[in-house]
């Protein structure tokens, strides 16, 4: 039996409309025809928290079915992690004043507060090290109980995951100076934000959860 | 965009090619083979455990050649008994199943079936892959350990898995382990992030979602469980790290003594970690199952000529299995002392996905009722997943009741269950699968005679092997027993192990046949001259075989129906492909 596909498509098909010129991300030369209305970075990076959120999730149900043990002793938080927070909120505003500062296609205002943003993310690692030496000093290690053993892991995961988005701030910055980054094409800047504010929240939410349960 | 991608695509060195490509079709290729080779071992693994179970007190000087400290004295040791079982357990669940469906055949479909040049992020596909591979050494590597394989089972109970002096395996071996299976999480998510972008967002004009063929629907349903679930598993592979290596005592109880020293672990709890594991164990079950029902809907549909029954419940009973198997994974805990009432509440999450599936299995019927079926062996395959999922999942009706649960955990009856619904059933799909794709992947055909020789030797050698299993579970044959001679009141059902074990063997040369059948025909097998061979509607096939760098030249297809217009009325041939717009046959 002949394969009727090929006849066909001659004639009867009508060529295929032409792909709309940009508007969708930085790398999108491939997407063509499809009517999907997210970019496939912006949902790159949501699958990616999605995945982020769900490792602490599991992480967090531990700690809550763990603290009802008998063994379960609270441990004092050291009081840096007060600023380190502070830190950490404020560096997410600074991203979030460069964001909106390459909309209105400012950019060297776009670099500064990107670069801060950067910056202040790196000194909050450099707070959450020292966090852990301030309960080294007190005595309290990663296996002296098991709430301390979730302080270290929780604050160290979180850390790297921050030191994941420290390294594409680089990247961003990079672009930016290289001034490939303008109002009409910021997405990765967008998505690196997206990413910073996340883990911004997760902080916060980590450091309830040590604080209050 | 594409006829310059075409004109400029200069040709790639061997290397780039074939070993550090970033195609989606060699990196399904290089996952489909290393899948192979993983499934080899763990089959030889298993076919060691059936010789050890049906002649367990035999000599075998040949094995005290081969492996003198696990066969000292020509017997089996025990612990090396418990480290085939997991390691079986670990590489057919792991590195043959997950990666087949959704590595191998995942990234050879998606962008093949949805219309794309390729997946939405190649460079981190490659990365997936190469990661994967990494994990794959790091398990093998745990066989060759001094101090043994790991002997905590496939699902890594603590506190066993997290004391390194608990068994001899439990050192380097577990650490090995637990690194492989972190590798594999890792790269489990690449692919997820991979898969769900580009289906969602790399679909050709026209292709609307509910346009996708079945295929294509299961991989996005697993990748959105894998992405949900592997994550979990992860954060519990380190806090047993931590637990084994750092000193914490998440999954270690208070009060352990090993060789007369109390350990120096304080209070955590061994259960967490059955509950995390099953989290994500269960969905992976899905994980796995779910391609092989999409694969084996579309294959069925195909070689019926028939549209597959109720496509819409097809879709919403995947999407309702795997919304479900969130909530059902107490029911691997029904004996480990968790709270009885949730005992029950489980029993009824669990029992709810008979409905789904029970809807799944009467659609295929639905579909191969009253059909001309052309019995291919990727239809016989097909077709033999569908007897395997039911034999196995009627079985689990038993098994997810918790009153006869208590009866049956832990036995043989168990071990054929799971065997049939999770391991058997997807490999059936698989060969399916790769019966009918082969001429898309390789441009040639696989021998059709001794395909249908591969496929009566392994659907009645499975049934031989497994079906028998329930009798002796009934009859209390634990499961991961040693030797079950051992037992007077198992003595007298010996002979069905020895039945069992020459069945075995029979299934295990069967697939000597599969995989002659598979390297010979990459070279010498007939070629496939049509794009279409079997008359399919999806997009692949619109696509040379084996489709070029950018699959579709020069221009991508547009999408103007559904991939089910078999045999549809007034109609020239007994298929319409997507392709073809509505607009010429009007009376659809």
């Amino acid at each position: 039996m002949p394969v009727l596909t090929e006849d066909r498509r001659t004639g009867a098909v009508p060529p295929p409309p032409t792909v709309p010129p940009g508007g969708r991300g930085d790398d999108d030369s491939s997407n063509s025809g499809s009517s999907f209305p997210i970019s496939k970075g912006q949902v790159g990076v949501w699958i990616l928290l999605t995945a982020v959120i769900m490792l602490f999730a599991g992480l967090s149900s531990a700690y809550i079915v763990l603290r009802g043990v008998p063994a379960w002793q609270r441990i004092e938080l050291p009081w840096l992690l007060w600023l380190n927070t502070a830190i950490l909120l404020l560096s997410s505003v600074a991203i979030d004043i460069s964001r909106r500062a390459v909309r209105r296609n400012d950019l060297p205002s776009m670099k500064r507060w990107l670069a801060t943003g950067g910056i202040l993310g790196l000194v909050f690692l450099v707070g959450q090290l020292a966090a852990w030496r301030q309960l080294v000093a007190a005595g309290v290690y990663l296996p002296s109980t098991l709430q301390s053993g979730f302080f270290y892991i929780l604050t160290g995961l979180h850390g790297l995951h921050l030191l994941g988005g420290v390294v594409a701030l680089g990247l961003v910055l990079g672009k930016a100076i290289k001034d490939r980054l303008t109002s009409f094409n910021y997405e990765p800047l967008k998505l690196c934000a997206l990413y910073w504010h996340v883990m911004d929240a997760l902080w916060v939410y980590l450091f309830l959860l040590l604080l209050l349960l | 965009m594409s006829e310059s991608h075409v004109a400029t695509h200069h040709e790639l060195g061997f290397a780039r090619k074939y070993i550090f490509s970033t195609d989606h079709k060699v990196i399904g290729v290089q996952y489909l083979i290393t899948a192979m080779f993983m499934a080899i071992i763990g089959g030889l693994l298993s076919m060691l455990m059936r010789y050890q179970l049906a002649w367990p007190q035999a000599l075998s000087p040949m094995m005290q050649k081969l492996f003198p400290i696990s066969y000292n004295g020509g017997v089996m040791a025990p612990e090396f008994y418990i480290s085939l079982v997991t390691m079986h357990g670990t590489i057919m669940v792991f590195f043959l199943f997950t990666a087949v469906l959704t590595g191998g055949f995942g990234n050879f479909l998606i962008p093949l079936q949805i219309g794309a040049r390729d997946m939405a992020f190649p460079f981190l596909n490659a990365l997936s892959y190469w990661v994967f591979l990494l994990s794959c050494i790091v398990i093998f590597a745990a066989l060759f350990v001094a101090s043994g394989a790991p002997m905590g089972g496939w699902t890594a109970y603590a506190p066993l898995s997290a004391i390194p002096n608990a068994a001899p395996g439990q050192a380097t071996g577990m650490t090995l382990w637990i690194t492989a299976i972190a590798l594999f999480s890792a790269s489990g998510l690449m692919g997820a992030l991979n898969y769900i972008t580009t289906i969602l967002t790399m679909r050709t004009k026209g292709l609307s979602m509910m346009r996708l063929p079945l295929t294509q629907w299961s991989l996005l349903i697993t990748s959105i469980l894998g992405l949900l679930a592997f994550p979990v598993l992860l954060g519990a592979g380190i806090l047993l790290m931590f637990d084994r290596m750092g000193g914490t005592s998440f999954f270690v109880p208070a009060g352990i003594i090993m060789g007369q020293m109390p350990l120096d672990h304080s209070g955590g709890h061994p259960l967490l970690w059955q509950h995390l594991f099953w989290f994500f164990g269960h969905p992976e079950v899905y994980i796995v199952v779910l391609p092989a029902m999409g694969m084996a809907s579309d294959i069925l549909s195909t070689f019926c000529r028939k549209p597959i029954f109720s496509y819409r419940m097809m879709v919403y009973s995947m999407v309702a299995i795997a919304v479900l198997s969130f909530v059902v994974w107490g029911h691997h805990m029904f004996v480990s002392g968790m709270n009885p009432f949730l005992g029950s509440v489980f029993t009824l999450t669990t029992l709810l996905i008979a409905v789904p599936s029970a809807v799944k299995t009467f659609n295929w019927l639905g579909t191969v009722w009253g059909a001309r079926i052309r019995f291919t062996p990727a239809a016989l395959f097909a077709i033999g997943f569908v007897s395997m999922f039911v034999s196995g999942g009627l079985s689990g009706i038993f098994l997810g009741t918790s009153a006869a649960d208590i009866q049956l955990q832990d036995t043989y009856f168990v071990v054929a269950h799971f065997h049939l619904v999770m391991a058997i059933a997807p490999l059936f799909a698989a060969f399916g699968g790769l019966y009918f794709w082969f001429p898309k992947m390789f441009g040639r055909f696989m021998n059709n005679t001794l395909g249908k020789i591969h496929f009566w030797f392994t659907f009645i050698g499975a049934y031989c092997v497994f079906f028998p299993m329930h009798v002796i579970g009934v009859g209390g044959q634990m499961r991961r027993i040693y030797d079950p001679t051992q037992y007077m009141f198992l003595q007298s059902q010996q002979v069905v192990n020895v039945f069992i074990t020459i069945s075995a063997f029979v299934l295990g040369a069967a697939q000597l046949v599969f995989l002659l059948n598979f390297f010979v025909s990459i070279f010498a097998g007939k070629r496939a001259t049509e794009r279409n061979p079997w008359h399919a509607n999806t997009l692949e096939w619109t696509a040379p075989s084996p489709p070029g760098h950018g699959n579709f030249p020069p221009e991508l297809p547009t999408v103007y129906r559904w991939p089910f217009d078999f045999s549809v009325p007034g109609e020239r041939e007994d298929f319409v492909p997507q392709t073809v717009p509505t607009t010429v046959t009007a009376r659809h």
